[in-house]
């Protein structure tokens, strides 16, 4: 019984993270087709907000919080200084911020040092059988798919979310319906960033703070992403389930880079068999 | 096996597109060397028809058969080696190298060496494009990079070619041309041509087949078609028809 | 790109005597400098050489394949490993470099074959490579413990292998390359394989390549098999990055898994946007131009080379997306151009866009 509970809280743990992680980029790339590379550095500068703000003595939720808000507007910038001149160009978008990539991580390195640093979380543990669970983890599991349905709501059923999945799809329409899509695609840019650097605020306090820490997250954003297929959130919803449960139980038995090569394994397989995607045949959604 | 004994057949080919059909229920027949033309207003299905010939789309279902191979689920390649040639209806060239190169990459496929640089001198020269032949695809005019897609057709020697509006964006000489080129092609391989003119309908066309709504209405004889008051009523407030 | 083709001829179109003249002239200039260089400039230019491998690699595959792979370094640093650990297991190096050629061919078969015959979009297919390379990384970094042996060779995680033999001159094993015999052994390597890939892209075979990245669907409606073409494009070049990661061992007679992080595959992505792929002279021309670069602000005391690399990339993405020679190219060309037109009147030059092949996948 405690073997079981064991076993759903590390793939429940690990499902977790696969969305917080590619969430953002569900939004960014899945809706707006906009291959952000640098990706990882957006959870990277998430992270490092969330430790300033809470060695400056803010409560770490409200520290989380900032971090995503604070994301969100670099991304907004981004969007503004490159992404918005690069849209219907994929390869380049993806070059660019590759190269996006490369600066942010080079300028952390030269401001804050390669060192790392930790977040806390105080947060006590549950013990199940002989085995402790940090409850901070469990929390996070609930955050992960908290996130997920209330974006999810956000698009379905708001005013907004029609907008923009309106602006995404046919931009042209849209326009001519008097949407104003410049913004439509800066804030949609914006918000993506935000889930991002929020997700990278949740994330510091289980590893310790790098300016290289993003590398160690991009390739799991993109799997998740691309085996989605065509719908970002359903889409992400199922491939996280999927290759959180590879990757919880690989891990588990092995080691994490086993996990991630058994994660990557599974990815090219199952492209191989549907190329479109776990949504690739789903005719509606999101 | 036998010979079969149309050269192309399908049977209730059906192509729907998410929940709407495009295709619904088609039974084509073609004869070697018939030279035929399928009319038809727009949305009638006629280039998704061709699209699953060529195998760019896969039918929901029927069946396609060339000279009595069942060829509803090959891929483009294996359709184009039995012998099928297509001409899109938006042009589909290779924009980024020259005339000459475009016309060498259909005819390498059927010839080797010397002989396939032989076959791209006459297929340029009978579409009198040598003058054009080192310049580069993507400058040409709209018309002329028809016939270059025509000539890569023709450069395949296929038995059965599929012509999706050959004249679009044609001058009158030009389209007078084409008809001819066509004609000749006739004479070793079977056609299938889609137009809207008319004009160059009645100038080429042996029988015409004509598609509504997925489905053939009719198929007969051009003056026959003309007189058919069911056709005239689906292209009725059209001026193609006269 | 078709400055290039307007100055230079087609790429599919045989060289002519002008690009013999230049091969020799470079290869004879290439010969002769160590007579006249130190030591440390054969390193310097050997590494230049052998990065240029790399990036021809890749500049090959995306210009003329119309794939950007990533995997090219992954294929890199597995060619390294299989070198060295070959060469340490058994004390013999020329086959270790044949091995080193074949095993990341073998690979690029099978990662080919999931992906191209999968029939995944370009920018999947870029993305899949990528994220193998940073998995493969990933697994290298963590053979730390000593339980990750291959025969006695224990592949020492994050560390590298810092005992990687030197190259055993072929025909007499007993004798080893010493840094001015791999300045030749590179410099050759690197100008056979332009020169080979340079006539390849003349035969039937490099003409459909080009033909099908232009347009896959009318390539397949002429008969052509797009896929098989692809994946032996994806073959061969993965080869080509295995050599030059086998030449990388012998070079420092060290690899580590930093071969193959997303640092190492930005640069050559850097390398290639700097040359431009419309040629296969650009990826060379930009790998030497990024190295001293790079060098040069190493001994300026930059701190993070990547802060400039990243500008660098940034800045021919949005502003040279051709890369240097095509744009120079271009600028050649337009000056030209108005002159002659200024004399006659004539008409404008009429350019398309960069790559409108890679753009109309998606």
């Amino acid at each position: 019984m405690t073997e079981a509970v064991v076993y759903l809280y590390q793939i429940g743990f690990s499902i977790g993270i696969f969305i917080l992680v590619s969430l953002g980029l569900a939004i960014i790339f899945g809706m707006m087709r906009v291959i952000n590379l640098a990706q990882g550095e957006f959870i990277m500068l998430g992270a490092y907000i969330c430790l300033f703000t809470t060695q400056a003595g803010v409560n770490f939720w409200v520290a989380a919080l900032i971090a995503g808000l604070g994301v969100g507007v670099f991304g907004i910038i981004v969007e503004r200084v490159l992404i918005q001149f690069l849209y219907g160009r994929i390869m380049d978008t993806l070059l660019a911020t590759w190269g996006l990539s490369l600066f942010m991580v080079g300028l952390v390195t030269t401001v804050f040092g390669p060192q790392e640093a930790g977040v806390e979380a105080q947060l006590g543990k549950v013990w199940v059988g002989d085995y402790s669970i940090p409850e901070y983890n469990l929390v996070l599991i609930a955050i992960a798919f908290l996130l997920l349905i209330l974006t999810f709501c956000l698009w379905r059923f708001t005013r907004a979310g029609l907008i923009v999945r309106g602006t995404m799809q046919n931009p042209g329409m849209a326009a001519a319906l008097g949407v104003n899509t410049r913004l439509c695609y800066m804030l949609t840019f914006g918000f993506g960033s935000a889930l991002t650097g929020f997700a990278g605020a949740i994330i510091a306090p289980i590893i310790g703070n790098q300016p290289t820490m993003g590398s160690f997250y991009i390739a799991k954003a993109f799997i998740t992403v691309i085996s989605g297929g065509h719908l970002p959130l359903v889409g992400t919803l199922y491939a996280s389930g999927l290759f959180g449960a590879t990757d919880g139980i690989v891990s588990y038995f092995y080691t994490q880079v086993l996990g991630e090569i058994a994660v990557l394994l599974a990815a090219i397989l199952l492209l191989r068999l549907l190329p479109q995607g776990i949504t690739g045949y789903f005719r509606r959604g999101l | 096996m036998a010979q079969a004994e149309y050269l192309l057949e399908t049977r209730d080919l059906v192509k729907q597109f998410g929940g709407v059909s495009a295709i619904g229920g088609v039974n084509f027949r073609l004869r070697a060397g018939e030279l035929r033309c399928l009319i038809g207003p727009n949305g009638a299905g006629k280039s998704t028809f061709f699209k699953m010939l060529t195998a760019q789309h896969k039918p929901t279902s029927g069946q396609i058969l060339f000279e009595g191979h069942d060829i509803t689920r090959a891929q483009s390649h294996h359709v184009s080696r039995l012998g099928i040639g297509i001409k899109n209806q938006v042009p589909d060239v290779f924009d980024g190298v020259s005339v000459r190169e475009n016309v060498w990459l259909a005819a390498r496929y059927r010839f080797q060496g010397a002989r396939a640089n032989q076959r791209v001198d006459e297929v340029l020269e009978r579409l009198s494009l040598g003058a054009l032949a080192e310049q580069m695809v993507g400058e040409l005019a709209h018309g002329q990079r028809q016939w270059v897609e025509f000539g890569m057709v023709v450069a395949l020697e296929p038995k059965l070619i599929l012509l999706d509006e050959p004249t679009a964006g044609m001058t009158v000489d030009e389209t007078q041309r084409t008809a001819e080129l066509i004609a000749e092609a006739n004479r070793t391989s079977t056609i299938v041509v889609v137009e809207h003119d008319m004009q160059f309908i009645r100038q080429i066309a042996q029988l015409v087949t004509v598609f509504h709504q997925g489905k053939i209405l009719v198929e007969d004889t051009m003056q026959a078609i003309q007189a058919n008051e069911t056709v005239r009523d689906i292209y009725l407030g059209k001026s193609g028809i006269a | 790109m078709w400055s290039m083709i307007v100055l230079f001829g087609a790429p599919n179109a045989m060289p002519k005597w002008w690009w013999w003249c230049f091969v020799g002239l470079a290869s004879l200039v290439g010969l002769i400098i160590p007579s006249f260089t130190g030591w440390d400039v054969h390193l310097d230019l050997s590494i230049i050489f052998i990065f240029g491998m790399l990036a021809l690699s890749m500049g090959f595959l995306w210009g003329f394949g119309g794939m950007l792979s990533f995997g090219q370094t992954a294929f890199f640093g597995l060619g390294g490993y299989t070198y060295a650990v070959w060469g340490l297991n058994f004390e013999e190096t020329t086959f270790a470099m044949t091995l080193a050629v074949a095993l990341p061919m073998v690979v690029a078969l099978v990662l080919g074959y999931f992906m191209i015959y999968g029939r995944i979009s370009a920018i999947y297919f870029t993305v899949i490579t990528l994220v193998v390379t940073i998995v493969l990384e990933k697994a290298i970094r963590a053979t730390s413990d000593e339980r990750f042996v291959i025969g006695d060779v224990w592949l020492r995680g994050q560390n590298g292998i810092s005992t990687v033999p030197d190259l055993q001159i072929p025909w007499d094993p007993g004798e080893t390359f010493f840094v001015t015999g791999v300045y030749y052994v590179a410099f050759i390597l690197m100008v056979l394989s332009y020169v080979g890939l340079r006539l390849l892209l003349t035969t039937p075979f490099g003409r459909v390549l080009v033909g099908i990245r232009e347009n896959e669907r009318r390539s397949a409606l002429l008969g052509y098999d797009a896929r098989r073409y692809k994946l032996m494009a994806f073959v061969l070049a993965g080869g080509l990055a295995g050599l030059s990661g086998g030449m990388y061992g012998v070079w420092g007679n060290f690899v580590a898994p930093e071969m193959m992080n997303l640092n190492s595959a930005a640069s050559v992505v850097i390398y290639v946007i700097v040359g431009g792929k419309a040629t296969l002279i650009g990826p060379l021309v930009g790998t030497g131009i990024v190295q001293v670069l790079t060098a040069w602000l190493g001994t300026a005391g930059v701190g993070q080379v990547n802060l400039i690399l990243g500008l660098v990339m940034i800045a021919f993405v949005m502003i040279f997306p051709q890369g240097v020679l095509p744009s120079i190219g271009l600028a050649i060309l337009y000056c030209l151009r108005r002159v002659r037109g200024a004399a006659r009147g004539g008409k404008r030059p009429a350019f398309a866009p960069t790559d409108t092949a890679l753009r109309r996948e998606e």
